[in-house]
């Protein structure tokens, strides 16, 4: 490729200089399958979320033929973002994370320079939250709970859900409704001050 | 004889297999040449607008690094190229790393790629533009 490079091209348009591309930071978005990850990402997000989906082999990537290509070989990681501008020169992307807690190495990759996690808890299957709870403890990641409040569950006060979830007492356990914007903002502005406080320590 | 029916981890059939293998035959099954980053939140913004006239020989070229090109005509996230494109984040790495290496695109990792924590101030940028949502 060494060739290729020297030979001449051109800027036909201004692109900006890489300083002056926007950079950005990354908030998780964790929870059970059908917690409301998707749900609370597209309440926030200024662009339609976009929704990935990584096939994955059994053997890892770069596969370059289709024997033996059959249904146990493969699987499906999903996962949604959205993007929040903070300002010309810094987006705020919010992931929901794959809901099984086997796409842990995608975890990893998501959570790598991550500034903070929301895990979305619902009541009805709060065991879907330990493997996202477990973690962000082991990653150190700063957390928060948000107890996704849908209409047939029944509401259990935060220090019930802290209990369950054998949280330590500084975590913050919050209610929201991940269908309402302004609930979900002041669940992120709790996470980012959440955040604050823990780096302060 | 049911077949993991209603399984989601199982719905791997016909119409998946083009789409899947070709993306990695694309790339030949190179994985990450260079020792580039490419985070899923690196913006990326073309530095040309096409490759012809200038790498209409190349061997590597493929129609989707002519796609990322007109994508990101406007910086875009590595993670919104591979949505965009409906390819692996592995493939779309490959083919960022090739345009890279051409000065086609220019990159930017995100804040924290360096030290693995976003800074003070950039946490409280982040903290003063959700209050202001």
């Amino acid at each position: 490729m060494d060739s290729v490079r020297s030979e001449p091209h051109y800027e036909p348009h201004p692109a900006p200089r890489r300083e002056d591309l926007p950079q950005a930071v990354k908030i998780l978005v964790a929870g059970g399958f059908g917690a409301g990850k998707t749900t609370l990402v597209g309440a926030v997000s200024e662009i339609t979320p976009f929704h990935t989906e990584e096939t994955l082999t059994r053997s890892g990537i770069g596969i370059d033929d289709t024997e033996g290509v059959e249904g146990k070989s493969t699987t499906t990681v999903a996962m949604d973002f959205g993007r929040i501008t903070i300002h010309d020169r810094l987006d705020l992307f919010l992931f929901g994370t794959p809901g099984q807690d086997r796409f842990w190495f995608m975890w990893d990759e998501l959570a790598a320079g991550a500034l903070c996690a929301v895990v979305l808890a619902d009541t009805r299957r709060l065991a879907a939250s330990f493997p996202a709870v477990d973690y962000f403890e082991r990653r150190g990641l700063p957390f928060v709970v948000a107890v996704n409040s849908f209409d047939d569950a029944r509401i259990y006060p935060p220090e019930t859900v802290r209990a369950a979830l054998d949280l330590d007492p500084g975590i913050p356990v919050l209610l929201c409704d991940a269908r309402h914007r302004d609930s979900v903002k002041s669940v992120l502005v709790a996470t980012v001050e959440h955040v604050l406080a823990t780096e302060a320590l | 004889m049911s077949r993991h029916e209603g399984s989601s981890d199982h719905q791997w059939v016909d119409e998946a297999a083009g789409p899947v293998v070709r993306p990695y035959a694309m790339v030949r099954g190179r994985t990450r040449a260079r020792q580039d980053v490419f985070d899923l939140v690196a913006f990326v913004v073309a530095t040309v607008d096409s490759l012809d006239g200038w790498q209409d020989g190349w061997q590597e070229r493929e129609p989707e690094h002519q796609a990322i090109l007109a994508l990101c005509r406007r910086p875009r996230s590595v993670a919104e190229v591979a949505a965009s494109l409906s390819l692996p984040v592995g493939v779309v790495r490959v083919l960022l790393g090739d345009l890279l290496e051409l000065e086609a695109i220019r990159v930017r990792e995100p804040v924290a790629a360096a030290t693995g924590r976003p800074s003070l101030r950039v946490i409280r940028e982040v903290l003063d533009g959700l209050r202001a949502l």
